[in-house]
């Protein structure tokens, strides 16, 4: 017998997941159900929405509608759910190539519109189904196997890519750091506009391996002293910020959601 | 009981037909020449509670109308040529996890960005082949105004019915003409819709075909709480691996198309009971058609006209009956020759086989026509 | 599924579902648990606090704490 939330809000019948042993996927997964139970909302009236590639195999774990797409459209497809029936919740779940690469219009496009929709992306700085390509956050000079003498291009940062783009609400939090990704989860859900949270996961098998970051442990290690919350970077140095990234609540500035403001058009001709 | 009778021009009768089939979402972004159908939709959808939104491009804008159609909205998109090409990724989607939505395609110059605002036939390939892998495709001609008013409700139909992407495949010449029409009374009109699970909530496969290989459809939203994929999936709608279930899942999609094709196929033929010849059209070039068959039969020739309404499944059996009589069959088009390899594969050499192409810009004239069938005289 | 389950009045631990990462292994605070045969094992189950570090962090959703 799985624990509660496993019991409640996955597929237990299709556990254990694909995952390779360590990858920090399968801990953002159940972040994600956790906040779900903390907010208590109605199971039947979520939809959870996935690309293509590692990341996007999460929906066939958990127990709502769940809708797993092609490769980059998961906002897309997942925009027409939300337009189509405002009363659902909608979440979406991506990868770093498949939100900021081949989806990379569809997720600037969603921010801009502030439409309805927690998008998780699982930051794993690779293209771990198809073999450990560099993808659009692997660092630069990092290895992938399309990068074989180091990676030229310059990374996105995802989170500051999606506030610029107009997301209402923006964090980021890592697969060690669990507990603030739930909460940050949790505050994104109750955004009623567009929500970004990034989940910096990690690939032990393709991008650990190929870069020498040791272990699926020691990648959490790295998390655990690499990232700093960004009410205490304020303190801190440039030095002491040297070779660090910022975790943490960015953005919460919530602006009147798309379907609301739709829903306002059709009301000046449909009187109930 | 008709409306009144008014002035309407093919993409306007797109959006009356789409909004009189249920159509209550539609997604799209520009495209010449079907941005008519957009801006029409937009105005009118959320008049009756419908929702538009124009997405940042047409990959975009095929993906929302899946999504919209799953939450149990009849949905619909509208482009041309470039933005064909760009649908045809999530069109597959569509084919595979059996999502019912209407695709309209007002076809101009190719290829590429081509000729924006002239008429073409460039897609009647890409319509059956465009999407990779193996699927059904189901694609409607209209050739005049008040047909694409009907042929749009009855897109939308076959969608429900037989739960999967219907492509409209409309002509420049088509979308732009305006012609006068008299709509019926939308109670007049017969509507479908998907057909609903029969079972408990737990209970339910969302692929689990009944006995005509349609599976039952609940809509998003309602506690089915099922997954969609476009991986090889079985009955349960979890992918799978396994070569029997992928065989039998391809093979189904296409059973469900190919055991119903008497109730999907239509065509329309005049003066064939007597013709040697016969002129193969569809869309707009049918027009042309049935003004040359007419300068002909005045002339005494014994000419007829067969246009497939359905150009997806082609009117393959009603063609061969022709051929066991008909002499020649002309094929004319829009294009270098697509519809005609159809026609050739069907007839074999039951009968002679001549063309008409144009890819100028133009739409074919009836001299054309004339022109090739005197020269088979 | 449930054939290889460790149950203690503390702790649960689902066998079948371990792939032997060693990440609850690495961040129980009181040392608890070891890796055997790249699965998880209870060392000591007196020291477990019921922190739930380990069923936080496990990808697999192997192990959990009781009555939580």
């Amino acid at each position: 017998m799985p624990s509660a939330i496993v019991n409640e809000y996955f597929r237990t019948n299709k556990l254990p997941q694909i995952w390779c042993p360590g990858c920090g996927h399968g801990i953002i997964t159940r972040a994600i159900t956790v906040a779900i139970d903390k907010l208590g909302f109605d199971r039947d009236k979520i939809c959870v929405v996935s690309g293509i590639g590692c990341s996007s195999r999460a929906t066939g774990y958990l127990d709502f509608d769940t809708l797993h797409t092609t490769h980059g459209r998961a906002l897309a497809f997942a925009t027409g759910v939300k337009l189509a029936n405002p009363e659902m919740k909608v979440i979406v779940i991506t990868g770093d190539g498949d939100a900021s690469a081949i989806g990379g219009n569809h997720f600037i496009h969603a921010c801009r519109r502030n439409i309805g929709i927690t998008t998780i992306v699982f930051n794993n700085n690779i293209y771990g189904m198809t073999g450990g390509q560099y993808s659009p956050t692997t660092p630069k000079f990092d290895k992938g196997t399309t990068a074989p003498y180091g990676n030229i291009d310059k990374a996105f940062d995802i989170p500051t890519l999606a506030a610029a783009a107009g997301a209402t609400y923006v964090g980021r939090s890592t697969a060690y750091h669990t507990n603030l990704l739930i909460s940050l989860i949790e505050n994104g859900l109750k955004n009623d506009g567009f929500s970004l949270i990034e989940a910096v996961s990690s690939c032990p098998t393709y991008y650990g391996r190929k870069n020498k970051k040791g272990s699926a442990v020691d990648m959490l290690e790295w998390q655990k002293d690499h990232a700093v919350n960004i009410s205490a970077a304020s303190k801190m140095t440039p030095e002491a910020l040297e070779g660090k990234f910022l975790i943490g609540e960015f953005k919460n500035s919530p602006e009147p959601e798309y379907t609301s403001e739709y829903q306002k058009i059709i009301d000046r001709f449909i009187k109930e | 009981m008709k409306r009144k009778a008014q002035l309407m021009q093919g993409n306007e009768a797109c959006v009356e037909g789409a909004i009189a089939a249920g159509m209550r979402f539609f997604a799209g972004y520009p495209i010449t020449p079907s941005t008519e159908i957009a801006e029409i939709s937009a105005e009118k959808l959320p008049c009756v509670g419908g929702k538009f939104i124009q997405m940042e491009d047409e990959i975009a804008s095929m993906a929302a109308i899946i999504g919209a159609s799953l939450t149990g909205l009849k949905s619909m998109t509208a482009t041309s040529g470039p933005g064909f090409s760009l649908k045809q990724e999530n069109l597959g989607y569509a084919s595979i996890s059996e999502v019912p939505c209407v695709v309209v395609n007002v076809q101009r110059g190719g290829p590429s960005t081509g000729l924006p605002t002239s008429p073409a036939q460039g897609e009647i390939m890409q319509a059956r082949w465009g999407t990779h892998g193996d699927h059904p495709v189901i694609a409607l001609t209209p050739s005049s105004v008040k047909e694409t008013f009907e042929l749009t409700i009855r897109a939308f139909n076959l969608a429900e019915k037989y739960r999967m992407p219907v492509i409209l495949l409309m002509d420049e010449v088509i979308g732009h003409m305006r012609e006068r029409v008299e709509l019926p009374e939308i109670s007049e009109l017969e509507i479908a819709n998907r057909k609903r699970p029969g079972v408990s909530k737990d209970a339910y496969k969302p692929y689990k075909a009944d006995e005509d290989l349609i599976p039952p459809m609940a809509n998003f939203g309602e506690g089915y709480r099922y997954h969609v994929t476009g991986l090889v999936h079985d009955e349960t709608g979890f992918p799978s691996n396994s070569s029997s279930v992928a065989d039998k899942l391809v093979r189904r999609l296409m059973d469900k198309i190919e055991t119903h094709k008497d109730d999907i196929i239509q065509w329309e033929e005049q003066n064939t009971e007597d013709a040697d010849i016969v002129i193969v059209s569809i869309g707009g070039v049918s027009r042309a058609s049935d003004t040359a068959m007419k300068m002909l039969r005045a002339k005494g020739l014994k000419v007829g006209t067969f246009r497939p309404i359905t150009v997806w499944p082609f009117p393959e059996k009603r063609l061969q009956e022709l051929a066991e009589r008909v002499k020649t069959f002309v094929v004319a088009e829009m294009n270098l020759g697509q519809m005609v390899l159809e026609v050739e594969r069907i007839i074999k050499d039951k009968a002679e086989i001549k063309r008409v192409n144009k890819v100028n810009g133009e739409a074919v004239y009836p001299e054309e026509i004339t022109a090739v069938i005197e020269e088979v005289l | 599924m449930n054939s290889n389950e460790t149950v203690t009045e503390k702790l649960t631990i689902n066998e079948n579902w371990c792939k032997g990462c060693g990440i609850c292994v690495k961040f129980c605070p009181k040392k608890v648990l070891g890796l055997e045969h790249d699965k998880v094992k209870i060392v000591d189950i007196d020291k477990c606090i019921q922190c739930g570090q380990c069923e936080l962090r496990c990808p697999d959703y192997a192990i959990y704490v009781r009555g939580k």
